[in-house]
């Protein structure tokens, strides 16, 4: 909705929302995101694929008479009346470097302990668990990854977005998701049986099966491309 | 629990301890009350924090009691020294100090308050009242074989805490007796072992195993006997410093021989298969 559509409507409600502490008014039900670029602003970093898949827009906010921070995605939470909130358009966390081929889990006591040992540093205050945007036990991964259990760490972090919100919060300084995407990479190499038709797949898209179609993609006009989107098929999961 | 204990684990019984864990279950689950794991537990953080005003590090293992609060269990079982020895402490506080509970459960916000209702044990207070148990149970007495009971500090220290007369323990050598072997007397049981130095002071641990094991094998000792996993490691890996090499046994393993149960003593450094052959223990 743009503001001249809402001079004609007077019937939208209006909310009152501060972004970085300065006022606007924003239609009421409006994403955090939208509701900023209602407001003016244009994103060029902190925002991604808008359907809260991505992490990229992560957003610190607080409601009227609340005291406690909160965190969530911009484009997967509503606006309130009252709210003061900012934008997180980056984490800077560390990310340690290994190479996939020498972290054999069979091989080392604990390998996500020697890659980040701060994880020891958990006090299992929890804060990590409620920052989460995906409703993500962090605190119990952490914990799995501290006694050596990578395959529970790679299955209680499945749904990661690498939003970071978790790490920003944490007292112990620990780096809940690079640690936990290690500990997906390594459950995947060395637990996981290998899958026949992935192999098969990689094959056909060298052999350039797939060329044609992806051209033809390449050069649609915007709104085709769009509507081609909106119309695609969707398998049932299973 | 009627049909055994709720059990914590902690950390070091899954990954260096494991012997420990896997022999102790096997015990429990012989002598018909079987340890059975928690749903959710939390490291204890391994050191207790002496500092009166630390709220913070109290929080894992009174996350713990809460576990076991909401499983409905009022008792809670370590085979753990450490993790005995924090999680008794943390849980004694939150009994004594009206307002550190206060805070705790502020700070637990939206979980369920902790209630200080959870009562933390040892195993070997479970064994002493399973003495009768624990002779029926014997199937192959270990004849012949001469230990050192060794207890270290985390067993005894603070004496609060402690789980038998802190300068002059028996609990252990009473145990052991019941197994058929020879029991020396100990009078360095209950010094301790260099404990963490071993991250980075190695050296203060090997004059601490140099002390403790010389004195056990001077006695005529071919083992030493313990509880804890850091003590076991301790006195395990760093006996290489010395002239001597006898293995270190968890409690439970020599249990678990004398009660004819397989067990698979896979993280000694010094392997305790040699002797436990020589003494026609093992095959």
């Amino acid at each position: 909705m743009t503001p001249d559509e809402d001079e004609k409507n007077e019937e939208v409600e209006m909310v009152e929302i501060f972004v970085m502490g300065k006022r606007y008014k924003v239609p009421k039900g409006l994403t955090i995101m939208t509701a900023l670029e209602y407001a003016g602003y244009k994103f060029t970093r902190g925002c991604g694929c808008r359907g809260g898949f991505c992490g990229a827009c992560s957003t610190v906010f607080r409601t009227k008479d609340e005291y406690k921070l909160r965190m969530d995605l911009a484009c997967q939470t509503a606006v309130e009346d009252g709210m003061f909130l900012v934008q997180l358009p980056f984490m800077p966390a560390v990310r340690e470097d290994y190479d996939i081929d020498e972290v054999d889990p069979e091989e080392r006591e604990n390998v996500l302990l020697d890659y980040y040992p701060e994880i020891a540093r958990c006090v299992s205050c929890n804060t990590c668990t409620k920052a989460c945007p995906q409703d993500i036990e962090v605190m119990d991964y952490v914990q799995a990854a501290l006694r050596g259990d990578v395959e529970r760490t790679a299955e209680l972090s499945f749904d990661c977005i690498h939003c970071g919100l978790c790490s920003i919060r944490c007292p112990a300084d620990i780096k809940h998701y690079h640690m936990a995407q290690m500990a997906r990479r390594i459950h995947a190499k060395y637990n996981q049986p290998e899958s026949d038709e992935l192999d098969k797949r990689v094959e056909e898209i060298k052999e350039g099966k797939y060329d044609d179609e992806m051209e033809k993609l390449v050069n649609m006009e915007e709104e085709a491309l769009k509507k081609r989107y909106d119309e695609r098929d969707i398998k049932e999961e299973g | 629990m009627e049909e055994g204990y709720l059990y914590y684990p902690g950390c070091t019984l899954k990954a260096k301890g494991s012997d420990y864990e896997s022999s102790a279950m096997k015990v429990m689950e012989k002598l018909g009350k079987p340890l059975i794991e928690m749903e959710d537990w939390y490291c204890c953080g391994a050191v207790q924090s002496l500092a009166e005003d630390d709220i913070m590090h109290q929080i894992a293992p009174i996350r713990t009691m809460c576990c076991a609060q909401e499983e409905g269990e009022e008792e809670l079982i370590t085979l753990c020294d450490m993790c005995y020895n924090v999680l008794r402490q943390a849980n004694d506080r939150m009994k004594e100090k009206e307002d550190d509970l206060e805070t705790m459960n502020e700070f637990l916000d939206e979980d369920p308050d902790y209630e200080a209702g959870v009562e933390i044990y040892h195993l070997f207070h479970i064994l002493e009242d399973m003495k009768s148990e624990i002779e029926e149970a014997v199937e192959n007495p270990l004849d012949g074989l001469v230990v050192a009971p060794y207890y270290g500090c985390m067993l005894l220290r603070p004496d609060n805490v402690a789980v038998d007369e802190t300068e002059d323990p028996e609990m252990m050598e009473n145990f052991l007796e019941l197994l058929g072997v020879e029991v020396l007397d100990n009078p360095k049981r209950t010094e301790c072992c260099g404990s963490y130095h071993t991250v980075n002071r190695s050296d203060i641990v090997e004059k601490r195993v140099e002390d403790i094991v010389s004195y056990a094998a001077g006695e005529g000792a071919e083992a030493i006997v313990l509880s804890c996993p850091l003590c076991q490691f301790n006195l395990d890996f760093h006996q290489r410093a010395t002239e001597f090499e006898i293995p270190i046994f968890y409690i439970t393993e020599l249990m678990a021989l004398a009660f004819g149960l397989d067990i698979e003593m896979k993280n000694h450094k010094i392997d305790p298969r040699t002797l436990l052959k020589e003494k026609g223990i093992l095959e």
